[in-house]
């Protein structure tokens, strides 16, 4: 099936109206004539992007985002068990919330890159100590980091000044949407306006690094 | 014309002396008295104090008895987290298990400490306004007060998987808000802005939010005897634009992410349209940033008066500077004054 072929459209109506059944059956469908992870990269990985499109455009709710990312995360679950099939695991990545309790920025960019294939580490909330100690000790690539509260946010700063060099910080949430100069300023190398982000963001460090 | 009378004017869809300006500093008033954030808003002396000096100071037309929105999830038992330099906020969800909404019971604002604290504001704001300036409350809607009560993720799972749960909650949500709201209009406040990020589509789908946050605000609102603000924290409005009119709100919040010249035209005549500054780009302003941002929204939005100027998340960030709010305000009597002839001339 070439990728012009795949049921894109129908796949992202599925996912709007949170109607799993659907949604499986079409990713069933393509993955009985693809390899699973092209179905996932094809197929998923791209809708989950057209819906955070949507969301930044002001078309799609959060809670739509958050649902249909849900939705994937299960589906991509099915067709790429661990056991079976491998995932995406270079670059290593790590996900946290600083500081505060608001942790569905996080939970979001989760579901998109699990859904994606790919291997994240959830860190969960953190204090910013807590979480130098693990990407050290995990040998982490990449953080990505979501905040809700301006305060959190400038404290990312503390997080990349303490991180090695060849660590790559990506930082998501309000206070980095509406102040669109606020990651430069924090020292973080790239800002996710919505969670699909993330899989540009990882493609554009992994460009850099080639 | 005292503050009051400008925003009665202005509310009532005509043009008051000048474009009224809701300076939505909360944590500013700690800075008035020098004094670290929780100490500041742990004294209902000190809250009253720090609005008083920032009209004098900012010239803003309200005063805001407003402490910290996790106030109401610290009603309900909650830990509050106490930040240096930005809003105490919620610990962790005080609903752990979603079957606990069964036995959930509304704290009761009469006797509850940390509202208590906010009643005395209030009271202690009316009392030192004697009818010259607006005292502003908040709720949270009970819609969203879920968002700290669950957690984000947990309610938005409530919402689309466990509907007779959520609406238990809601139930009890909202007793307890029209109980809230009522007893700060009792204290002396003059308007009750009723706080719903989550109805915005922003947040919740329209379709979802019309079997859900709209019929939730309607009930609600219509039980709050003083004027309402729908405010949807930076959120956009547009596309629900109509139903939140039909709510029977005073006033609605505009998002800096939407057109507000569009949001006010719809508006004209029907709702006063609030907003809509950024106040996290506020922080890195200069005088003349501020001077443009004011000129251009009261260019979009003010004629006609149906105009509040405020910021558009409903609380200015602590990191924003004196010399921001100093130029806002300076900008607001330079260009703010009635008639606006100056957007004509401007326009043509």
């Amino acid at each position: 099936m070439g990728i012009a072929a795949l049921p894109l459209a129908d796949f992202e109506a599925a996912l709007l109206g949170t109607d799993r059944v659907a949604a499986g059956r079409i990713l069933e469908a393509v993955c009985a004539l693809e390899q699973p992870l092209v179905a996932v990269e094809g197929l998923v990985a791209p809708v989950l992007e057209r819906i955070g499109a949507g969301w930044e455009r002001g078309e799609v709710a959060l809670a739509q985002v958050y649902m249909s990312g849900l939705i994937c995360e299960e589906l991509v679950e099915e067709v790429l068990p661990a056991s079976k099939h491998r995932r995406i695991n270079s670059p290593r990545v790590a996900l946290a919330v600083l500081d505060d309790y608001h942790m569905l920025g996080k939970r979001l960019v989760h579901s998109v890159l699990r859904a994606a294939g790919y291997e994240v580490l959830d860190c969960g909330r953190v204090e910013p100590e807590e979480l130098i100690e693990r990407v050290i000790a995990e040998q982490v690539d990449v953080v990505m980091l979501s905040v809700l509260m301006l305060p959190a946010a400038l404290r990312v700063r503390e997080v990349v000044l303490a991180l090695p060099q060849h660590v790559r910080v990506a930082v998501g949430g309000a206070p980095f949407r509406l102040d669109p100069e606020l990651y430069r300023e924090v020292g973080a190398d790239a800002m996710g306006r919505t969670a699909s982000d993330a899989l540009s963001i990882l493609r554009s460090f992994a460009e850099l690094a080639a | 014309m005292t503050s009051a009378e400008r925003v009665t004017a202005a509310i009532s869809h005509q043009e008051p002396d000048r474009v009224p300006l809701f300076m939505t500093t909360t944590m500013h008033g700690a800075r008035e008295l020098d004094l670290p954030l929780k100490d500041y808003f742990t004294s209902s002396k000190n809250v009253i104090e720090g609005q008083v000096r920032l009209k004098e100071h900012y010239g803003g037309d309200f005063y805001y008895a407003v402490l910290y929105a996790a106030i109401e999830a610290e009603a309900f038992g909650q830990d509050v987290r106490w930040c240096d330099n930005g809003p105490a906020t919620a610990g962790a969800p005080g609903i752990r298990n979603i079957e606990e909404i069964r036995s959930l019971e509304a704290p009761d604002p009469r006797t509850t400490p940390c509202l208590q604290r906010v009643l005395e504001v209030i009271a202690g704001l009316a009392e030192r306004a004697a009818g010259e300036t607006p005292v502003v409350g908040l709720v949270v809607s009970p819609f969203s007060l879920p968002i700290m009560q669950l957690g984000f993720e947990r309610y938005l799972r409530l919402t689309y998987e466990h509907r007779d749960l959520f609406w238990q909650l809601m139930a009890i949500n909202e007793a307890f808000c029209v109980a809230w709201a009522e007893a700060q209009i009792a204290a002396g406040a003059s308007a009750i802005a009723y706080y719903d990020p989550a109805s915005s589509p922003t947040v919740t789908a329209p379709a979802v939010f019309r079997e859900t946050g709209l019929l939730i605000a309607k009930r609600t609102l219509s039980r709050i005897p003083a004027a309402t603000a729908i405010h949807l924290a930076s959120g956009r409005c547009l596309p629900i634009l109509d139903e939140l009119i039909s709510t029977g709100t005073n006033m609605v919040s505009a998002s800096a992410e939407e057109d507000l010249a569009e949001t006010k035209a719809r508006c004209a005549g029907r709702v006063t349209v609030v907003g809509d500054l950024n106040g996290l780009a506020m922080r890195r302003w200069t005088a003349e940033d501020a001077e443009a941002a004011v000129k251009s929204a009261i260019a979009a939005a003010g004629r006609g008066g149906g105009f509040i100027l405020a910021d558009n998340h409903g609380e200015i960030p602590w990191q924003v500077p004196d010399s921001v709010l100093e130029a806002v305000r300076d900008a607001v009597d330079r260009w703010g004054r009635y008639p606006l002839s100056w957007v004509d001339d401007e326009g043509d």
